[in-house]
C-alpha cells in the first residue's frame, strides 16, 4: 500500500488518542456527575442533612448517630440506588434496542415489554391473579415480570422469522402496546376504587418501594449484562452501518439481534417489574450518549448506562423537592422534566445521528 | 496465487431460486474481474452468494486463501451511525480481532489506507455529513482496511466523478497486483471494464451467459443479449478498445 509514512502522524499525538481521551474525560464527568446526584438524592428528603454529613455516614456508619444511620442506609440509600441501577438498565436496554433495530424511537416501551408488565400487574392488583402460583407475595412483580417476557418471546419469535425486517419488529411492538393498553383499561373499568388507585399508582412508576434486595437483583441483572454486551462491541457498533454492511464485515447479524433482545429484555422487564412504568429513559439516555460520545459501542455503552442512571437518580432528587413533603411519582417527572430537555437537545444538534 | 471458482453454486431467497447450478473457471488473483449485466441480473445476489449471506447448493472454492480473508462491499452507502470516518473504518479493521485497544499497527493500517484513497481530510467528519460519493470512498477504505485476499465490490465507482472513478480504479489495480487478491468488482462503464478488467462475467436472469478474458466476453453480440442495445468495439488511436453504442436495435 501506499509508502508516504512519514505524512502519517506520529502516535503520541495522533487525533485518535486525542478523541479516545475526550471521551473517557466525558464518561468520567458522567460518573462524577452521578455520584453527587445520588449523594443530593441521600441529602434530600422529609428531613434535610447536609451533604458532608451524608457523605461521613456512608463512609463511617459506626461512627453515625442510629438516626441518621438508619434514615441513610435503610430508607434512602435504597432508593437513591434503585434509581441508579434501574435507569442504567431502561437506558442500556433502550440503546441496544435502538442499535438492533435501527430505530431512535425503540426502547422497552415501544416494543410493548413496559405495556405487558403493566397489565401483569394490573392482573395481580384488580382479579389477585397469580401468575406464578407460588409467587403470592410477590404478585404485582412476578405478573409483571413474566408478562414482560411473554411479550419479549413473542417478538423474538416473530423476529428470528425469515423476511421479518426491523420495521416489522417495531409494528409489532406498537400493536402490542394498544392490545395491552386495551387490556389494562378493561381491568380498570372493572376494577374496584381501591385497587384502581393501586394500578394507576404502579403505572405512574415509583421508587418509593425500593428495597436492598431489589437494589441487588437490578443491580446483578445490569453487571451480568454489561459485559456480554461489551463482548460484542465491535459486532454491534457495525450493525449501526446497516445490516447488509454488518454481515459483509462478517457480523453475523441474525444471531447477534437475538440474543441482543433477549438480554434487552431482561434488562427491561427487571426493573420494570419492581418500580413499575418508567417511560423516557430509555430512550432519552442512549440519546444523551450518542450526542456526547457517537455509537462505538466501547464508549456508548458505558455513556448510555451512566446517561440513564443521572436522569433517573437527578429525577429523583426532583421529585422530592419540586412538591416539598411528598414525593410525586418518579415516572410522571421524567416525562415533565425529561421532554423538554430532550427537545432542545434534538433541536441543537439537528438529526445528525439519524 | 490466489483464485476463486463457482461449482454449481446455487443461490436463493428463502424458497426462491436466483442462481441454479452455475460455475466458472478460476478467477485468478492478482489482476480485477469484472461482472457485468443489466440492472437486476442478480450481480448483488450472486456477491452475496459468494460472500456466505445467501444459502444455496454448490461450492464457492477459494484456493491460497480462506473465507475469513474475503471482504464483501455492498452496494448500499446509507451509513447513518453515529461514527465518525475514521471510527469506521477501524470498525471494519476490528471486526472478527477483538480486544478494545488498538494498536499501533492497527491504527497505521487506517490512517494508511485513508491517505491511499485520499480521504485523510474526512477522517474526522460524521459519516451522516459525508456526500454520496465521499461515503462510497469510505465503504472502500472499509473494505480494503483489513487487506483481504478476496474483494467484492458492487458497483464500487456508481457515485464517484470521473476523477475520482479513474483514481479508484488504479488503486484497487495496484492492490490486486501488489497482493495477488482476487477482485471482483461489478460495473456498469464497458469502457472502464475494458481499460482496466482482463477477466469479465457477464451475468442475465440468474445465469452466467458468459465468462472469460474482457475483449473476447464484450461482443456486440453478447452486448445486445444483455442490454439489448446495438454496441461495438473499436479501438482508438492510442491503441485503447472503446465501446462505441450505436443505439437501439
Amino acid at each position: 500500500m501506499s509508502t508516504q509514512d512519514t505524512a502519517i502522524p506520529a502516535s503520541a499525538a495522533h487525533p485518535y488518542h486525542r478523541l479516545v481521551l475526550r471521551r473517557l474525560v466525558v464518561l468520567g464527568g458522567l460518573a462524577l456527575l452521578l455520584i453527587l446526584s445520588v449523594a443530593i438524592d441521600i441529602s434530600v428528603g422529609p428531613t434535610q442533612y447536609p451533604l458532608a454529613d451524608v457523605l461521613r455516614t456512608i463512609l463511617w456508619p459506626g461512627e453515625a448517630g442510629v438516626q441518621m444511620r438508619v434514615v441513610v442506609w435503610d430508607i434512602r440509600m435504597p432508593v437513591a440506588l434503585m434509581a441508579v441501577t434501574v435507569g442504567g438498565c431502561l437506558s442500556l436496554a433502550g440503546a441496544q434496542m435502538q442499535t438492533i433495530l435501527a430505530n431512535p424511537l425503540a426502547s422497552p416501551f415501544t416494543l410493548g415489554l413496559s405495556a405487558a408488565a403493566s397489565f401483569g400487574a394490573a392482573l395481580a392488583m384488580v382479579m389477585g391473579v397469580a401468575l406464578f402460583p407460588g409467587a403470592l407475595t410477590l404478585m404485582v412483580p412476578a405478573n409483571a415480570f413474566l408478562l414482560a417476557m411473554a411479550a419479549s418471546l413473542l417478538v423474538f419469535g416473530l423476529s428470528s422469522m425469515r423476511g421479518v425486517t426491523v420495521e416489522t419488529i417495531v409494528l409489532l411492538g406498537i400493536a402490542l402496546v394498544f392490545t395491552f393498553n386495551a387490556l389494562l383499561a378493561l381491568l380498570q373499568y372493572f376494577a374496584s376504587e381501591q385497587a384502581l388507585a393501586a394500578v394507576v399508582f404502579w403505572t405512574m412508576g415509583s421508587l418509593t418501594k425500593a428495597t436492598w434486595p431489589k437494589v441487588f437483583i437490578t443491580g446483578a441483572i445490569l453487571i451480568l449484562c454489561t459485559p456480554l454486551f461489551a463482548r460484542r462491541a465491535w459486532a454491534l457498533t457495525a450493525i449501526r452501518l446497516g445490516e447488509t454492511r454488518a454481515a459483509a464485515m462478517g457480523v453475523p447479524v441474525r444471531r447477534l439481534r437475538f440474543e441482543t433482545l433477549m438480554l434487552v429484555s431482561l434488562l427491561a422487564a427487571v426493573p420494570v417489574s419492581f418500580v413499575g412504568t418508567i417511560g423516557f429513559i430509555g430512550i432519552v439516555g442512549p440519546h444523551i450518549a450518542r450526542l456526547l460520545l457517537g455509537e462505538d459501542q466501547r464508549f456508548f455503552l458505558p455513556g448510555s448506562i451512566l446517561a440513564g442512571a443521572l436522569i433517573l437518580s437527578a429525577t429523583s432528587v426532583l421529585s422530592k423537592v419540586l412538591l416539598p413533603g411528598a414525593s410525586l411519582p418518579i415516572g410522571i417527572i421524567t416525562a415533565l422534566v425529561g421532554v423538554p430537555f430532550f427537545a432542545t437537545l434534538i433541536f441543537t444538534h439537528g438529526r445528525r445521528q439519524w | 496465487m490466489v483464485s476463486l471458482q463457482l461449482d454449481r453454486v446455487e443461490a436463493r431467497y428463502g424458497r426462491k431460486v436466483i442462481y441454479a447450478d452455475v460455475s466458472t473457471p478460476p478467477l485468478p488473483g492478482g489482476s480485477l474481474t469484472a461482472l457485468v449485466g443489466p440492472n437486476a441480473a442478480g450481480k448483488s445476489t450472486l456477491f452475496r452468494r459468494i460472500a456466505g449471506q445467501l444459502a444455496g447448493a454448490g461450492e464457492v472454492r477459494l484456493s491460497g486463501t480462506d473465507k475469513a480473508s474475503l471482504r464483501y462491499m455492498p452496494q448500499d452507502t446509507g451509513m447513518n451511525a453515529a461514527l465518525s470516518v475514521y471510527e469506521s473504518v477501524i470498525l471494519s479493521l476490528k471486526q472478527g480481532r477483538g480486544g478494545w485497544r488498538l494498536t499501533e499497527d492497527e491504527l497505521h493500517a487506517v490512517d494508511e489506507i485513508l491517505q491511499l484513497l485520499k480521504i485523510e481530510a474526512l477522517a474526522g467528519k460524521q459519516l451522516a455529513e459525508l456526500s454520496g460519493g465521499q461515503r462510497q470512498l469510505v465503504s472502500i477504505g472499509q473494505t480494503l482496511v483489513s487487506q483481504p485476499r478476496v474483494i467484492l465490490l458492487d458497483e464500487p465507482t456508481s457515485a464517484l466523478d470521473l476523477y475520482r472513478q479513474y483514481e479508484v480504479l488504479e488503486v484497487l489495480r495496484a492492490y490486486v497486483e501488489r497482493t495477488g487478491a482476487v477482485a471482483i468488482l461489478a460495473l456498469h462503464d464497458l469502457n472502464q471494464v475494458m481499460r482496466v478488467c482482463t477477466t469479465t462475467i457477464a451475468v442475465a436472469n440468474g445465469r452466467i451467459v458468459a465468462t472469460g478474458p474482457t475483449l473476447e466476453v464484450l461482443r456486440p453480440a453478447l452486448i445486445r443479449e444483455l442490454y439489448g442495445i446495438e454496441a461495438r468495439v473499436e479501438t482508438c488511436s492510442r491503441g485503447c478498445p472503446m465501446m462505441i453504442v450505436d443505439g437501439a436495435p
